[in-house]
């Protein structure tokens, strides 16, 4: 609380003293210069009881935010106002947010070779695998650090980076963080820049390496848990021709907390909530080759207990230090958000394939306008796990190997599209996806009484998508999806209808239609859309049904539930 | 405590009306991994558009794709440069690289893996375009696409160019 003070002190000894360099400045006609961005949800919420809607007691929701950043040669400072009065129902219910107030500020000095931020900031070690702090206000997540950061660059292709602070577990009138610390150093190593005429090296390699530490104290008189636990990572990536290799390796010591004692099966009088005393790792490898006209990825990543969060009790959305993101492609068609993959921290074998092409004009297959094809699949199974009898201890073990496979699939996918200028009026694609999804694990399915469906689900989806360029500036576009599963809640078509009158209107209509699920009942989920934007700013109104899904972003995936009624949001930059 | 925020916050903002914005220095990195300022984006005294997308966003591809067909016309009549700044995070960056030579694509791309980068510039959600005249200063931009969106940001690319 005290170090708080302290920062919020600082940035409003910054903040004042600003604007009389900005007005002494102004007179030589160079001010620093401010912007920001604004944002407003608001929500009315219907009862809807076939569907289970969610309807809090207030009835309606209102959530938003404003930052303002003053940014003068070097130096900068900003704010963020949140307010959640309360948040919308799709926000996490874990640590809620409530209120109106502060949710961030910071003031930094960003000079060439040392670039020093006090108070919030968000950072990234290498791909996130042991630190990435990051924000989605869409979504309510949030894990900014808040402390003091400090990147030196003191030479050509290298950079170092140290940080300290607490990270953002959740808001009441402002930000509150929560009780772990997290300490970090990262570097990394541009070879061809650092050794620029001293040895030419074939292709180009960077490296890099970071180790983190959180601290939490231990409260528990039965278990002795480890205050501070380690994690680091190493990674390395090198170019050459067409080709794109990179790598991180991760791990971290053993780290007992309420995530990962879900690993094996633990006995009751073992208290489910001591977590294995295991150390972590995990590795990522990506190769890719692209030339003008196609382009190759391939992903193979496997995880082994890597749960890192910054407080041992943490929920499964609060206080991550690390970021682990599904290996599977998001796809934004309404219908295949369905059955979105969520990452399994604990552990998973994962692979994944892509692939782009452009067949040319005036080419077989390509004819007048060319042809575009994209293909991706991906395979997720459970790693192999081997449980370590050391129940005697109060210390329970167990032991996953990376790259293993266990017996169980988590998940499947294979997609392609393929898309086509028809004519100067007339763009179409054609999309096919196949998911297997095993509800068991990834727990997103559920049926309209709220009960997860059990086992694997299987489900085809078929779309359909065209634009229409009526004129200059008026377009029609639409998809016509269909998706076919047995075992989840049936067969389901949708339709999406959108007109948009450039640079300004847009209207949209949205059906989701469910038919022949369990009790032969069908369910319509109409939503309608009015838009309009002018320059950076955008109002949008929204009326209808909404069919509770999973929203997944990075490792996160949260089932959020039904609604129904009238939402309205406001978005805006200066 | 409030109420010196309050008044704080009014001096501040008056000042703002006076301002001509420029791109922030915020370090990101190019399609190689080296780092890259963003304040050195650099045209030569022509124009330049930065147009935030991501690989998972339908919008940002049509328009990117819509723009790379005519890319060629544009740099001919204006000398205008496109810098795609990529927000793909771990989870897509990979793809990057394949999506946009699959795609055929002739863009300066950057990727701005933590979005440090898109708070910088104020962005809400993408797409987001901004157009920047010779010297630099951000002179308009606009959130969303819609198809002929294009035509409009191009009369604006003209009538700077003809300046």
């Amino acid at each position: 609380m005290k170090s708080q003070i302290l920062v919020s002190a600082l940035i409003l000894v910054v903040l004042s003293i600003l604007p009389f360099c900005l007005i002494a400045q102004e007179e030589q006609g160079n001010s620093g210069q401010f912007s920001g961005n604004f944002q407003l949800d608001g929500q009315l919420y219907r009862p809807d009881s076939a569907i289970s809607a969610v309807v809090p007691p207030e009835k309606m929701a209102l959530s938003g935010f404003g930052n303002l950043l003053y940014t003068y040669g070097k130096l900068s400072a900003g704010v963020r106002f949140e307010t959640y009065i309360p948040a919308p129902v799709a926000y996490p219910a874990g640590a809620p947010w409530s209120g109106t107030g502060l949710g961030y500020r910071f003031a930094r000095y960003g000079g060439d070779v040392f670039d020093i931020t006090v108070g919030n900031f968000y950072e990234q070690f290498g791909s996130g695998m042991v630190l990435r702090t990051w924000e989605d206000r869409g979504l309510g997540v949030d894990y900014s650090l808040d402390g003091i950061r400090v990147i030196a660059r003191p030479y050509r292709g290298v950079a170092v980076t140290a940080l300290y602070g607490k990270q953002r577990f959740n808001f009441s009138d402002g930000f509150v963080n929560g009780d772990g610390i997290v300490r970090g150093v990262n570097a990394d190593l541009d070879l061809n820049a650092l050794l620029d005429t001293l040895a030419s090296i074939p292709g180009q390699i960077i490296i890099g390496g970071s180790f983190v530490s959180k601290y939490q104290r231990n409260t528990s008189s039965q278990f002795d848990y480890p205050e501070n636990v380690g994690a680091g990572s190493a990674r390395l990536k090198y170019l050459i021709g067409g080709f794109q290799f990179s790598g991180e390796y991760a791990f971290t010591d053993e780290n007992p907390s309420a995530m990962n004692s879900q690993i094996v099966p633990i006995p009751p009088d073992q208290n489910p909530g001591v977590g294995l005393w295991l150390p972590g790792n995990g590795i990522n490898l990506n190769a890719t080759y692209s030339q003008k006209g196609l382009g190759v990825s391939l992903t193979a990543s496997s995880l082994a207990n890597m749960v890192f969060q910054s407080q041992r009790g943490a929920g499964p959305f609060d206080s991550w230090i690390n970021y682990l993101p599904p290996t599977s492609v998001l796809q934004t068609y309404l219908l295949a958000q369905l059955y979105p993959y969520a990452t399994q921290p604990n552990g998973e074998v994962a692979y994944r394939a892509d692939v782009f092409y452009h067949f040319k004009k005036d080419s077989p297959l390509g004819g007048k306008t060319g042809l575009k094809l994209d293909l991706s699949a991906t395979q997720i199974s459970q790693p192999d796990i081997e449980m370590i009898d050391d129940l005697g201890t109060t210390r329970n073990g167990a032991d996953i190997s990376l790259f293993k496979k266990g017996d169980t699939q988590y998940y499947a996918d294979f997609n392609v599209k393929l898309s086509k200028t028809l004519s100067k009026k007339f763009k179409g694609s054609l999309f096919y996806m196949n998911i297997a999804y095993n509800n068991d694990v990834i727990q997103g399915a559920y049926n309209y009484d709220n009960v997860a469906t059990p086992g694997t689900v299987y489900a085809d989806l078929v779309v359909f998508e065209g634009n229409v360029k009526i004129n200059r500036t008026n377009n029609f576009r639409f998809e016509l999806q269909t998706l076919f599963t047995d075992q989840h809640l049936q067969d389901w078509v949708a339709v999406v209808a959108e007109y948009t009158v450039s640079p300004h209107w847009f209207f949209s209509a949205v059906s989701q239609y469910n038919y022949g699920n369990a009790n032969d009942d069908f369910y319509n989920f109409p939503v309608g859309s009015i838009g309009f934007i002018k320059d950076s700013s955008r109002i949008s109104v929204n009326y209808g049904r909404q069919r509770a899904g999973v929203f997944c972003v990075g490792g996160i995936c949260r089932v959020v539930p039904a609604s129904n009624g009238l939402s309205i949001s406001i978005t805006s930059s200066f | 405590m409030k109420a010196n925020l309050l008044t704080l916050a009014l001096l501040l903002l008056s000042s703002v009306l006076f301002s001509q914005k420029s791109v922030p220095s915020v370090v990101i990195k190019d399609l190689k991994g080296q780092s890259f300022n963003t304040a050195d984006f650099n045209n030569d005294g022509k124009p330049i558009i930065i147009n935030f997308w991501a690989t998972w966003c339908a919008p940002c591809k049509r328009e990117l794709n819509t723009i790379a067909e005519i890319y060629d016309q544009w740099q001919e009549e204006t000398g205008v440069k496109l810098i795609a700044i990529s927000i793909d995070d771990a989870r897509s960056q990979s793809r990057v690289l394949p999506y946009i030579n699959g795609s055929s694509w002739d863009y300066e791309v950057y990727i701005d893996a933590n979005q440090d980068f898109k708070r910088a510039m104020g962005v809400n959600n993408v797409p987001h375009t901004f157009l920047l005249d010779g010297d630099g200063n951000i002179v308009w931009q606009h959130n969303n696409y819609s198809p002929g969106d294009e035509e409009a940001l191009y009369d604006k690319i003209r009538s700077l160019s003809s300046k």
